[in-house]
């Protein structure tokens, strides 16, 4: 299991002001899965991913990335957990204007000691499987959206990380670019990675293996597996 | 209606006989709409009574009778195609019809019925995606639109669902709004 959330609970504030905005949450992402969390404003979706990924911390409850407690690790140990397995994509991109594509893409590297030689290779291979290699030394405001959005999943995939977290990563997207996103989360599933996907968007989730929905901080209902598309068609 | 103009449309790339017509038609619409032989063959006959198909005069060798366009359905088709498609009245969804007969009754099993069958649209929607998925980059266009077209129907559905569960939630106190789950959810893959 690449994610596992167990009794996942998270309680901004306290007392008379106290919110529950996550509730006994379980979750669990295999290597291949891309899980979709759907649910309406406030129902707890990025509170989930954000605890996911070690931005946030549950008041209680387990979460393990690739087996490791990541509630039990010190900044520094999270900080190159974050960096190493877990990779974020979000809707607002967070490129760095200053640094062209391939600068974002490697600077993950780089902060984790690889050398700038190596860390640009390694962007370049990552960059060319999300089908823009040819556009590495551009500055993302010389990128269209779908672009930026290419470069942001590149810098969120780029090294050895298995999970990928991805919060509303179509919004600012038209129809056949988002498409191209999910395509990029699928290869990444496909290839042994796991993600997950907060979307308000159905029919973004639907390329998901599981779609799980969240109301009021808690987990009320999940789809089962697709059974495939033969299923719709008429036999000759 | 639809179905006479789709076997014109066919018949208007090459003459065909009907099973050729039927298989055409089948093969651009991944089977969605199942069409049985005797369907074309009965649709053939009125646009051959309309003059808007013909009889070959020499039949295939197998004894098969050889349609085609003739100008008149030509006519037709072109017609078909520049006229935009405005069903008259909406057709009666089963769905709907459950939301609206549920609606008076108690607002945690109406809650209960928009959780079933959004997760039901959206696992129609995922065997929709399905079939995108899997089609390559260069697939048929027409195939493309279809499957477009199941998806984007698939999404309103959803998407109404959502708006009836905030139409109901402000209908009542926010303590309530939260529906029992509908299946438990698994805990772990294992």
């Amino acid at each position: 299991m690449i994610l596992q959330m167990t009794e996942v609970t998270r309680i901004h504030g306290s007392g008379h002001t106290a919110v529950e905005a996550l509730r006994d949450v379980t979750l669990g992402v295999a290597a291949g899965e891309l899980v979709a969390v759907m649910g309406p404003s406030g129902s707890g979706k990025t509170t989930l991913l954000s605890i996911a990924g070690g931005l946030d911390h549950p008041t209680a409850g387990s979460v393990k990335v690739e087996g490791t407690e990541i509630s039990t690790l010190d900044a520094s140990e999270l900080a190159r957990l974050r960096r190493q397995r877990v990779g974020y994509v979000f809707q607002q991109l967070n490129l760095i204007e200053g640094l062209t594509a391939a600068e974002n893409v490697s600077l993950p590297l780089e902060l984790d000691g690889i050398g700038r030689k190596e860390a640009r290779a390694a962007a370049l291979r990552v960059l060319s499987t999300v089908g823009i290699e040819q556009l590495a030394d551009r500055f993302p405001q010389d990128l269209s959206g779908g672009e930026q959005q290419r470069v942001a999943i590149a810098r969120a995939t780029v090294g050895e990380r298995s999970l990928l977290l991805a919060d509303e990563p179509t919004g600012a997207l038209d129809s056949i670019t988002g498409e191209s996103v999910l395509r990029l989360l699928r290869a990444h599933c496909d290839n042994g990675g796991a993600s997950v996907l907060v979307t308000h968007d159905a029919r973004f989730a639907a390329w998901a293996d599981r779609v799980v929905f969240l109301r009021d901080g808690r987990l009320i209902d999940e789809t089962t597996s697709p059974s495939g598309p033969e299923t719709l068609l008429v036999p000759r | 209606m639809s179905v006479s103009m789709s076997l014109l449309a066919i018949l208007d790339e090459g003459s065909s006989y009907g099973l050729q017509l039927r298989n055409e038609f089948e093969a651009r619409t991944g089977g969605v709409w199942p069409l049985n032989v005797g369907q074309v063959y009965t649709t053939l006959d009125r646009l051959e009574r309309d003059d808007l198909v013909a009889l070959q005069p020499e039949p295939e060798p197998e004894g098969s009778k050889v349609y085609q366009i003739t100008a008149a359905g030509r006519e037709q088709l072109a017609a078909w195609f520049s006229r935009p498609s405005k069903p008259k009245t909406p057709s009666r969804d089963e769905l709907v019809l459950k939301l609206v007969m549920i609606s008076g009754r108690d607002a945690g099993s109406t809650a209960e019925v928009v959780q079933a069958e959004r997760r039901a649209a959206i696992e129609l929607l995922q065997e929709y995606t399905l079939l995108k998925r899997d089609a390559s980059e260069d697939a048929d266009l027409g195939w493309l639109f279809l499957v477009d077209s199941l998806i984007f129907q698939a999404e309103a559905r959803v998407r109404w669902l959502d708006a009836c569960e905030e139409r109901l939630a402000r209908m009542r106190p926010r303590s309530t709004t939260t529906p029992a789950p509908a299946s438990q959810p698994s805990e772990v893959r294992k």
